[in-house]
């Protein structure tokens, strides 16, 4: 397999919440094309990773490099611009818009109309039920159709780098499978996927690489098949 | 007659009882009993009629009778509605304009005070309704459009039409002022933060002297005055005429809000409208969708105290005199208020809170302080019967009333 190219670095960032060192050094590289996860325990620093990624939270210290050039000195906005995007942990979609508002925001900074709603489409495709909810307000949605929102909201920016935060939480097992198959489909569009996730068993088995992240350290790093056989995994976050 | 209401009838009477009966019972030293009781009565009155009103709709028979007039009623309202929404528009801009024609000079400056107010509605409807931050100290920028003009007029002899562009931006800049240090604070904080920036611009105008005469106020600003060409003995000249008629600057007045209503308008429809109301309903969503929301939330700031500096100029040059007692915390109250009573971010409710504001207590001045108590009253009862305002918003109306769109249909595939 050839060594395919970083879309991703991270160096050693640390992040802060005020005084509380919430990152304290955290570094992964994610190859393009690929789906990569970070698992982790309640408060390990997963989300603030992700926030930090898109300059919601700031980086005190380290690099994050998006295609090579730096971004960690970004505003939000502008890191949506350069291609990545993110569907927020606990579905946060925008409850009083209607889906297809929702859906509409996702494409805010994009002024190509015929391509939004291409794309509007491909999202449609995915996700069926949203299609038949389009004028139903966001927060009178399911929480398996709010999630789903979520995701298409993110990928109406049609993004290059798809962070995904904790897809899996407060769905029905059987829902879960379908956004994990959905997942899937979307990385064959060959969008890369960083995915942070507690139901690690479901996340590591879709994903190429795994990061394990404790305490806003990465402590362990490896193909996500070899993780789901590593012994500590297995009994930390495998519950075997 | 349902026990719950007959339940809520009491209990809302003893407590109306209680809070008026010591208030009204006491004009001079000694209790009145015949004339507490006069007035208390009157509100169990009306108590009583809502609790008949509510009684009958539950009726059997009333039921029975609107299905059969419903036809009726729909033909009635789609005829209505088919008339298109300018007609009324045009209607009522007709009434506005010809409102001076008919009312003596008292009404008339009850008219502009309403319009202003409006204007301030309006203007705090962006910075509130839309982007949906607090702002208790709004008042601030009215005055600084005030004193803006009357400085300029005075040192400086800057005409009004001039001035309203500088204030414009000299109100915009005051409210980044005020945005930026507040941009990542939310609620409370907010709130107690723009109110402590409204007053400390009132007590700087109160207390610097040299500047602005403190208390004593400014004095002496030239009234707007209309240019125009005119054949006189030496030919076509330019002759300045000053609006100084009630008459003209009510007009005036009237331009003022007509255009603000069109601005907030298309600020309302336009893609920065959708991102401040993206920002209000999840910030960080908004964030993540690439809302620049600093950007957005002192344009906010800076539009709102615009509009406010607008007719703060106009107020000064009305009077050709400005003083910092006309913008105590009272006056942002009244504002917020009129926001709030008609719809926050409803353009009509906010016109028809406005006039309902500013107008019906002029009207009833005859009933002196009592007309503050029903002024109290009718707000806190408004906030209990009717939180979406007057004239909701259609996207309000549906944040207040989420729950009632939930139908069996939507819980039943809940994940």
């Amino acid at each position: 397999m050839a060594v395919k190219a970083p879309i991703l670095e991270l160096e050693d960032v640390h992040t802060y919440y005020g005084n509380i060192h919430a990152l304290k050094g955290v570094s992964c590289t994610i190859p393009s094309g690929d789906i990569a996860c970070l698992i982790g325990a309640n408060g390990a620093g997963k989300t603030t990773t992700l926030l930090t990624i898109f300059g919601v939270q700031r980086a005190h210290r380290g690099k994050i490099k998006f295609k090579g050039r730096p971004i960690h000195h970004l505003r939000p906005e502008q890191v949506a611009a350069q291609g990545i995007s993110q569907a927020p942990e606990g579905r946060q979609i925008f409850p009083r818009m209607t889906t297809l508002e929702n859906l509409e925001m996702g494409a805010y900074l994009r002024s190509d109309k015929t391509a939004v709603e291409n794309d509007m489409e491909w999202v449609f495709g995915l996700f069926p039920v949203l299609k038949d909810r389009t004028q139903q307000l966001g927060g009178t949605l399911s929480g398996g159709e709010q999630q789903m929102l979520a995701i298409g909201r993110a990928l109406m920016s049609r993004p290059e780098l798809l962070l995904l935060d904790e897809p899996s939480l407060g769905l029905a097992p059987k829902l879960v499978e379908r956004i994990f198959e959905t997942i899937l489909e979307i990385n064959k569009k060959g969008v890369t996927i960083f995915l942070v996730e507690q139901n690690a068993h479901m996340a590591l088995t879709i994903s190429n690489t795994g990061y394990v992240m404790e305490t806003g350290k990465i402590v362990l790093t490896d193909h996500a098949a070899s993780l789901l056989k590593n012994e500590k995994v297995k009994k930390a976050y495998l519950g075997e | 007659m349902a026990k719950s209401d007959f339940k809520k009838f009491i209990i809302y009477s003893l407590f109306l009882g209680i809070l008026i009966l010591p208030m009204v019972g006491f004009p001079g030293r000694s209790f009145e009993t015949s004339r507490a009781f006069t007035i208390w009565g009157g509100i169990v009155g009306i108590l009583a009629l809502w609790l008949l009103n509510k009684t009958v709709r539950r009726s059997d028979m009333y039921q029975r009778t609107a299905a059969h007039l419903a036809p009726f009623r729909n033909t009635v309202l789609r005829k209505f509605s088919k008339f298109p929404t300018k007609y009324y528009i045009l209607a009522l801009m007709i009434a506005v304009a010809a409102y001076p024609l008919l009312a003596d000079n008292y009404m008339i400056d009850v008219g502009i005070t309403c319009l202003i107010y409006i204007v301030l509605g309006l203007g705090l409807n962006i910075v509130v309704g839309l982007a949906g931050l607090l702002d208790l100290g709004y008042i601030a920028f009215y005055a600084v459009g005030a004193y803006s003009y009357s400085l300029l007029n005075l040192h400086f002899g800057i005409s009004f039409w001039l001035a309203l562009p500088i204030g414009m931006v000299i109100g915009g800049i005051f409210g980044c002022i005020i945005g930026y240090p507040t941009l990542k604070m939310r609620g409370d904080y907010l709130a107690i933060v723009t109110m402590g920036f409204g007053e400390i611009i009132r007590l700087v105008l109160n207390n610097w002297d040299k500047l602005t005469k403190g208390p004593n106020g400014l004095l002496g600003m030239a009234k707007p005055a209309v240019i125009y060409p005119a054949f006189t003995e030496g030919g076509l000249k330019w002759v300045a005429y000053s609006l100084k008629s009630l008459h003209a600057l009510y007009y005036l007045m009237f331009i003022i809000a007509v255009l603000t209503v069109i601005g907030v308008r298309r600020l309302d429809n336009s893609r920065i409208g959708r991102a401040w109301v993206a920002i209000r309903e999840d910030e960080v969503a908004a964030e993540l969708s690439g809302v620049p929301t600093t950007w957005l939330k002192l344009l906010a700031y800076a539009l709102g105290a615009a509009f406010a500096s607008v007719v703060g100029a106009f107020f000064a040059a009305k009077l050709s005199y400005t003083n910092p007692n006309f913008f105590i915390f009272m006056e942002s109250c009244i504002v917020l208020c009129i926001v709030v009573l008609g719809g926050v971010g409803s353009i009509p409710g906010i016109i028809l809170a406005g006039i309902i504001l500013i107008a019906v207590p002029e009207v009833f001045r005859e009933l002196q302080n009592y007309r503050m108590l029903a002024f109290g009253l009718a707000m806190a009862a408004m906030m209990v019967l009717r939180p979406e305002g007057l004239i909701p918003a259609s996207r309000r109306k549906r944040e207040l009333h989420e729950t009632d769109q939930f139908t069996p249909e939507d819980l039943k595939d809940g994940g």
